[in-house]
């Protein structure tokens, strides 16, 4: 790729041809997070401490102290994160190749489904559905999963019942098949996990992680306004912090959309 | 004959609130002796070792034959009034804008003859029965009131005074979502509290008892995150001008010390929610308190921690967890010391184990949400600094007085 054409691209990111889609909820105390059982450690709520703000503290200047878990807000899971990419190489935040930090995206919409049914699978028969209408999903793209779950009020987001969290995912097979016969370079949501609220029940339990993490791949979950993203043709920019053996990362997830 | 208070009408807004004025507050150092008492809810006088003569008030020897040998006991509470006086203009700023203000000469049962605070059913030549309470500047005065309750009892000017009674006050319980929380908001609420403000951390997440108290008539939900300084600041730039007592709620219990601990997770997760919770909501709530203590029927009046009795005394079973609560315990001194002024006291509820979830491997006795709720309305309408609440709390306050290391080596044991 000659320089001219990088230009370009910047032209028109500048321009508006290509159009930039804040995949991110604001990084708050209020969000959501992913529960355990309570004997297990938990992550850590965000946290926005005031350091000063124009006042005694700090006259001229505003800044916040901050702690949050790695795992808040819209964030990236690494393959160290998981137990079965934990002898991968490059497998934490610090080491992960800048390369895979852009990557296409196929968005797989099931708002329907999931609007009917918050225990919605995706499956492979859904998945092929899909690539007869757009394609085979080409390898090392993103598969996101519209859920249009991100749309809902934190309760119903979370959606704990006595028996645990419901809301969409995955099935075990279609991550199997995504990571192996697709080579996706990771699986995005829009859910509290990239595994379903009741993915624990599935073999293995939670297979997304199991298996994007085992095969060195990504996730990415609390993403937003995948609506606003076509099928194909959206490129992903998600670049987490470089957290030290870090296995996840809170992030600024963007898509770049060709303006229709 | 008392009239009962009305429910307050709402601030004139072109009024200015009354500053919080404090009654004359030294003390000797020996009258604390009947400070203790007070804050306990005990009746204690000092008596001598050596003849059995009662005396009152503080001092260092016998009046009846010098001996030193002075300490404060419980005494028989009953006497009768001699005689009572009506001060309609005293000099102490505090007392005239409170005027006109009974106090009588009371002779003890006992012995002593002692000046006091009036109940206004108090009649002169009749049997009363004798307290110490804290007054608005925290410290022990006098108190008699008739010896059978008399309609409206509580209502009474000069007794509201020294309590923190929850009738027609706006109580904010910090955590609705424990079953500690919603006992008491139910027992405030039939102590006669008018507004509940309830606070719920990630009401995204659904817990026991919610319908019951959300549909609690007087229950305000409100966000509150005692742990986020941010959700604590934002509540009280809501609310923070309408609460007249604040009951700290909040738990985070789990069993560990030290060495079988991995890591500090929990440990930190534990000063989050105790300690720095405190320290956010003092830094929030306090100071809109203390500038109210004197406004009205319904000023600000007093502010409860929850504390296990273990704050006294490491139950090394709980090793991390009584740290925490020691640490709570030495601020809420603070704060008492920095609420005085307003005259909004700090009430600390001692409890040994709750038969809460976290107790739940803890054999008996335990004590019971509801004991516990009751037990702090109770300590709110009497004025009560410090309670010891069922019988391990008991048990551990005496064996502390007795031999403290022989709390540490038993404890640890």
């Amino acid at each position: 790729m000659d320089s001219n054409s990088l230009m370009q691209f910047a032209g028109a990111v500048a321009s508006g041809a290509v159009r930039v889609v804040d995949l991110t909820f604001t990084l708050s105390p209020d969000f959501p997070v992913i529960v355990l059982p309570p004997e297990f450690g938990q992550a850590a709520p965000v946290r926005i401490q005031k350091i000063s703000q124009y006042d005694a503290a700090g006259p001229a200047w505003y800044w916040n102290n901050l702690t949050f878990g790695e795992h808040t807000g819209t964030h990236f899971d690494a393959p160290i994160h998981w137990f079965t990419g934990k002898d991968l190489p490059n497998n934490s935040v610090d080491t992960l190749p800048p390369r895979d930090m852009i990557a296409p995206a196929c968005v797989i919409d099931c708002s329907t489904d999931a609007a009917r049914d918050p225990d919605f699978l995706l499956t492979i028969p859904a998945v092929e559905a899909w690539e007869k209408r757009h394609g085979r999903i080409p390898q090392r793209h993103w598969v996101l999963l519209r859920t249009d779950w991100s749309k809902k009020g934190w309760r119903d987001y979370a959606n704990l019942k006595d028996d645990g969290a419901h809301t969409p995912g995955p099935d075990a097979a279609v991550m199997r098949w995504l990571v192996e016969e697709r080579s996706v370079i990771g699986f995005g949501t829009e859910t509290i996990g990239t595994d379903a609220g009741q993915g624990g029940h599935l073999d293995p339990p939670y297979p997304a992680h199991h298996f994007l993490h085992g095969g060195g791949r990504y996730g990415l979950q609390c993403l937003c306004n995948l609506d606003q993203l076509p099928p194909t043709g959206a490129v992903v920019v998600a670049a987490p912090l470089k957290i030290q053996n870090g296995s996840g990362s809170p992030l600024r997830v963007l898509a770049l959309v060709p303006s229709a | 004959m008392i009239e009962p208070i009305a429910k307050p009408r709402r601030k004139n807004p072109l009024a200015r609130t009354r500053l919080p004025t404090s009654p004359p507050h030294p003390r000797s150092r020996k009258s604390h002796g009947l400070t203790r008492a007070a804050a306990e809810g005990r009746f204690m006088l000092q008596r001598c070792g050596a003849c059995g003569a009662f005396s009152y008030p503080a001092r260092d020897a016998c009046p009846a034959c010098l001996s030193a040998d002075l300490a404060f006991v419980d005494a028989p509470r009953r006497g009768t009034l001699l005689s009572e006086t009506t001060l309609h203009v005293p000099a102490d700023v505090h007392f005239r804008e409170r005027a006109p203000w009974r106090v009588g000469l009371v002779a003890m049962d006992c012995g002593p003859r002692l000046v006091t605070h009036l109940h206004a059913d108090c009649e002169e030549g009749r049997p009363v029965v004798m307290s110490f309470q804290l007054d608005k500047s925290g410290q022990a005065v006098a108190f008699a009131y008739p010896e059978r309750e008399t309609p409206n009892m509580t209502d009474d000017r000069q007794w509201r005074e020294m309590t923190a009674d929850p009738k027609f006050r706006r109580v904010l319980v910090t955590n609705g979502r424990s079953v500690v929380g919603q006992e008491v908001v139910t027992a405030l609420k039939s102590a006669g509290a008018s507004i509940l403000f309830v606070g719920v951390a990630e009401p995204w997440k659904p817990f026991r008892g919610e319908e019951a108290l959300r549909a609690l008539e007087g229950v305000q939900i409100v966000p509150l995150d005692i742990g986020d300084e941010k959700s604590v600041m934002d509540l009280a730039a809501d609310i923070g001008g309408k609460v007249d007592i604040l009951v700290n709620t909040s738990e985070h219990v789990r069993a560990g010390g030290l060495l079988d601990r991995q890591g500090t997770s929990v440990v930190r997760d534990e000063i989050d929610q105790s300690y720095l919770g405190f320290v956010h909501l003092a830094q929030a709530f306090g100071p809109a308190m203390r500038a109210r203590g004197a406004d009205g029927v319904n000023s600000a009046a007093a502010w409860v921690n929850i504390l296990s009795v273990y704050a006294l005394a490491n139950w090394p079973a709980f090793g991390a967890y009584s740290a925490s609560q020691a640490a709570c315990l030495s601020l809420s001194h603070c704060l008492r010391a920095e609420l005085r002024p307003g005259g909004v006291k700090v009430v600390n509820a001692f409890a040994g184990p709750l038969d809460t979830e976290w107790f739940q491997t803890v054999p008996p006795p335990k004590v019971a949400p509801r004991v516990l709720a009751s037990a702090i309305v109770s300590a709110l309408k009497r004025g009560l600094e410090d309670i010891y609440v069922g019988d391990v709390a008991e048990d551990v306050r005496q064996r502390l007085a007795a031999n403290p290391k022989a709390v540490e080596r038993e404890l640890g044991a």
